[in-house]
């Protein structure tokens, strides 16, 4: 019932989107049917669309998950972006440089890619929970930090600087590499994928299954009463910002692994952003980021493919792209930070 | 004089599942305060916030000045001339009384700007004609509980109300501040206004009010002039049964065995400000300490350093001898020291987790609840919030409920539920009555002594005189931090009490 809807105000919205693209489609005069048909070819017209839906959702349902856990216990993690870049660049490096046997390779990668990450994770959280400094700036910040900082590791100047023309680090070793769910081809999803639903499954039993996730709900949805309850507030904050790092860290890494095989300058186009929208349109559940991951994809999927025919320059799609999102999410985040505010003013805190 | 304000006819609002009001006819005249009386949930804010225009009536219709009408918003029932002052204040904090005037209610219409000065004046003239002494200049976050209250009630007479709906406006008001209060009432009715003054509680509607309507589970009981009622009459419309407000409080001897103990205990509020002055207490086996006090003299602080809440800057606190000072809020329960916190919907409990995760609370990593870190039985957790719910006559649907949809009531039991079948040596309990009905009350009441009965020793932290003055075996008055005097309930009275509350006559006690 509830599901039910949830998933027809996300319907709603995704329409309402839709429909003023349409607008602006049509106001600056390109066809609506062949940017539409595009749209729908690409994200699920055959089985290559589908495929390629399920590959950009990959990386999106890593940084989806990633944000809810640490909305959950209250904190926003605007900061997915850079610990995916670093998770994907230790990923790679572990890759390229331990010699291991085939599985225990991948596995070696992806705790790397994840230990990075949760390492740009625990910084911020530590910063929150023991000096009070704001996460949103923190995350963001260090963001950028990370986007620099393995950006001069791949460049010319840089010490893993793998390629003469690209800024991009050596290949990984077979061995490390997560092979894909179909026949061989570029833009097939691989086996991240299902990582990443796995993890899903893992995040949702945590944080509905155990003591600890018990404790990150309760300091999200009631500190006090979580303190009255014995939780150490700020140990609950940082455990969710490591976590939510670790998540970041192995999609970028699972991404490496099995998309791109090195570690490649920009190789995200704003995965880390995305998962914030994704997981808002979940409603911070670890399931629903399954398929919010999926619609993102979708979008993703389907704008390239307009892009690509030649019905409309790339611009337009991804104004489908923000469209959307920001139809299905505006609710949520109004929602939210409602309730931020009525706490605020019922802590009898002043409003920022 | 008595010309009909508002006629309310066969009001039926029906929620997902709910009656809340079940047919119901209220007359309001002009010049009149008309009490709405009833237990929580009884459905007096409900009739109230569809003459408000919060809600629509399923069915009935409602006649402002005989003629019917359709109030549909707030917006409609101020400009028809209803005011409401909710039990929570719609105030902005940072902004001044005349600006909070004009809050959604610009009175500009061609010009861009605010007439400030006629604004000003106009709160003043309305503050001098009802007595309210409201300054239009001060900042609202400043302003005490009571002032705030004066405020929403400017207000709703600045937007031109002549019907004046009053929310429980008692049930955040410290007992010196409700005269005031009823005196502003009082000025309202010799102006003509209808007031409607929701309350539940029995003494306070029969002193002020001149007509008394009763609901109850949103049924109208009846309705009975004031001068004609009598307490016993009102309370047994309300719960439809004989209350014994008389508890049960035998005598009992105490051991004598400290199991509480504080020793030149001290702490600071928020703002860094002394709270707690070198507070010296024992509360024994078999005994209920009552604290009284004005609200905001270091009670909520001295609980919360005795509960691991708060860091005390100095001083001891002892459980059954045992040295817990400074200890986390688990250490301290599991020592046996619980606490009944005095705000339950933020402290008490996570209102959007449900009964099940709400019993656990605080002890979420004992078994069975937990199997180690890394998993949580939530057939034991269910298990034992359904067994809770039973013993602890809660009224709830099932135990997957959300505890946010309860009543203030069957929240307080949840509450008490978990703390007290903890077999607690200590327990305290803050404010634990506040907003109850006189069901809750009664229950809650009885569960205290009980604990006394079977030998916890219990500090009772309360703005209810009646209530320390019934339940305790020896009371101390806290002011300013220090505890100033101790007395026992039958050698005293509430009028030496409140005095001492106030900080006068302590020298000469």
């Amino acid at each position: 019932m509830k599901l039910l809807r949830e998933l027809g105000i996300v319907g709603v919205s995704v329409a309402l989107g839709l429909g003023v693209g349409a607008i602006i489609t049509a106001a600056t005069g390109y066809s609506v049917p062949a940017v539409f048909r595009e749209l729908v070819r690409g994200a699920f017209g055959d089985i290559y669309g589908f495929a390629n839906t399920m590959t950009q959702a990959t990386p999106i349902l890593f940084t989806s998950l990633s944000f809810l856990i640490a909305f959950r216990v209250g904190l926003f993690n605007i900061g997915a972006e850079g610990q995916l870049l670093l998770g994907g660049f230790f990923a790679a490096w572990a890759g390229f440089t331990l010699n291991l046997p085939p599985i225990l390779h991948v596995v070696v990668c992806l705790f790397f890619g994840a230990a990075a990450g949760a390492a740009w994770g625990f910084i911020p959280g530590w910063l929150r929970a023991r000096r009070g400094a704001n996460e949103f700036v923190t995350t963001m910040m260090l963001s950028y930090v990370a986007l620099y900082l393995t950006s001069w590791l791949v460049s010319p100047g840089g010490p893993y600087h793998g390629h003469q023309w690209a800024n991009q680090t050596a290949r990984i070793m077979s061995s490390a590499e997560l092979p894909r769910l179909m026949a061989s081809g570029r833009e097939l999803p691989s086996w991240g994928l299902v990582v990443g639903v796995l993890v899903a499954v893992i995040a949702w039993y945590f944080l509905f299954r155990t003591p600890r996730g018990y404790e990150i709900r309760a300091v999200g949805q009631s500190p006090l009463a979580a303190e009255y309850g014995g939780v150490d507030i700020a140990r609950a904050q940082i455990l969710a910002m490591v976590l939510a790092g670790a998540l970041a860290g192995l999609g970028g890494a699972a991404e490496i692994l099995g998309t791109h095989r090195r570690f490649i300058e920009g190789f995200s186009p704003g995965y880390g952003w995305d998962g914030i929208a994704g997981g808002l349109i979940a409603r911070a559940h670890p399931i629903g980021a399954v398929f919010a991951a999926l619609l993102m994809g979708a979008l993703r999927a389907g704008g390239r493919a307009v892009d690509r025919a030649g019905v409309a320059p790339s611009d337009l799609a991804w104004v489908f792209q923000g469209l959307v999102i920001l139809f299905v999410v505006a609710p949520e985040l109004i929602r939210y930070f409602k309730r931020i505010r009525l706490r605020r003013r019922a802590h009898g805190r002043p409003e920022p | 004089m008595s010309a009909e304000a508002v006629r309310m006819e066969g009001i039926v609002k029906r929620f997902p599942g709910v009656v809340a009001n079940a047919g119901i006819d209220l007359t309001l005249n002009y010049g009149e305060v008309h009490g709405l009386l009833g237990e929580n949930g009884a459905g007096k804010s409900v009739l109230m916030s569809v003459l408000y225009g919060l809600y629509r009536p399923t069915e009935g219709q409602i006649y402002l000045n005989e003629r019917p009408i359709s109030i549909d918003s707030p917006a409609v029932a101020i400009r028809s001339g209803i005011g409401m002052v909710h039990q929570h204040f719609m105030l902005v904090p940072r902004l001044t009384v005349a600006e909070n005037m004009v809050v959604g209610w610009e009175t500009v219409r061609a010009k861009t700007f605010l007439d400030r000065p006629r604004i000003r004046q106009r709160i003043e003239e309305l503050s001098e004609q009802y007595g309210l002494g409201v300054d239009a200049t001060a900042v609202v976050e400043e302003l005490s509980v009571g002032e705030q209250q004066r405020v929403e009630i400017v207000k709703a007479l600045y937007r031109g109300a002549e019907v004046l709906i009053l929310d429980e406006p008692t049930a955040t008001l410290p007992e010196q501040e409700v005269a005031a209060l009823f005196d502003t009432i009082r000025a309202l009715q010799d102006e003509g206004k209808a007031v409607v003054f929701i309350t539940h509680k029995l003494r306070e509607a029969l002193t002020i009010c001149d007509q008394v309507t009763v609901l109850r589970k949103g049924e109208k009981v009846g309705s009975v002039p004031a001068s004609e009622a009598t307490e016993r009459q009102l309370t047994e419309m309300m719960v439809g049964r004989d209350v014994v407000f008389e508890v049960q409080r035998e005598r009992l001897e105490s051991e004598g065995r400290p199991l509480l103990q504080l020793a030149g205990l001290s702490a600071v509020d928020d703002r860094g400000v002394p709270a707690v002055d070198e507070v010296d207490l024992t509360v024994h086996d078999h005994e209920i300490v009552g604290v009284a006090g004005v609200q905001g003299n270091g009670q909520t602080e001295l609980v919360e350093t005795i509960c691991g809440l708060r860091k005390p800057r100095q001083g001891r606190v002892e459980v059954d001898g045992e040295d817990l000072t400074a200890r986390s809020p688990r250490d301290m329960a599991r020592k046996g020291l619980v606490h009944i916190p005095e705000d339950r919907h933020r402290r008490g409990l996570v209102l959007t987790f449900s009964v099940a995760e709400n019993a656990i609370l605080g002890r979420q990593y004992e078994a069975p609840f937990a199997a180690g870190r890394w998993g949580q039985s939530k057939r034991a957790i269910g298990g034992y919030a359904r067994e809770l719910v039973k013993r602890f006559n809660v009224s709830v649907p099932g135990v997957r409920t959300a505890v946010r949809a309860l009543s203030g009531g069957n929240q307080q039991r949840v509450i008490l539920a978990r703390e007290l079948d903890r077999e607690p040596k200590v327990v305290i309990a803050a404010q634990p009555t506040r907003g109850l009905d006189v069901a809750g009350i009664e229950f809650v009441w009885e569960q205290l002594l009980e604990m006394r009965r079977e030998g916890a020793a219990v500090l009772l932290v309360s703005m209810d005189l009646d209530e320390l003055m019934t339940l305790s075996d020896r009371l101390v008055i806290m002011y300013q931090g220090k505890i100033v005097g101790e007395r026992k309930p039958r050698d005293t009275d509430k009028q030496e009490i409140g005095l001492l509350m106030l900080g006068g006559a302590v020298e000469a006690s």
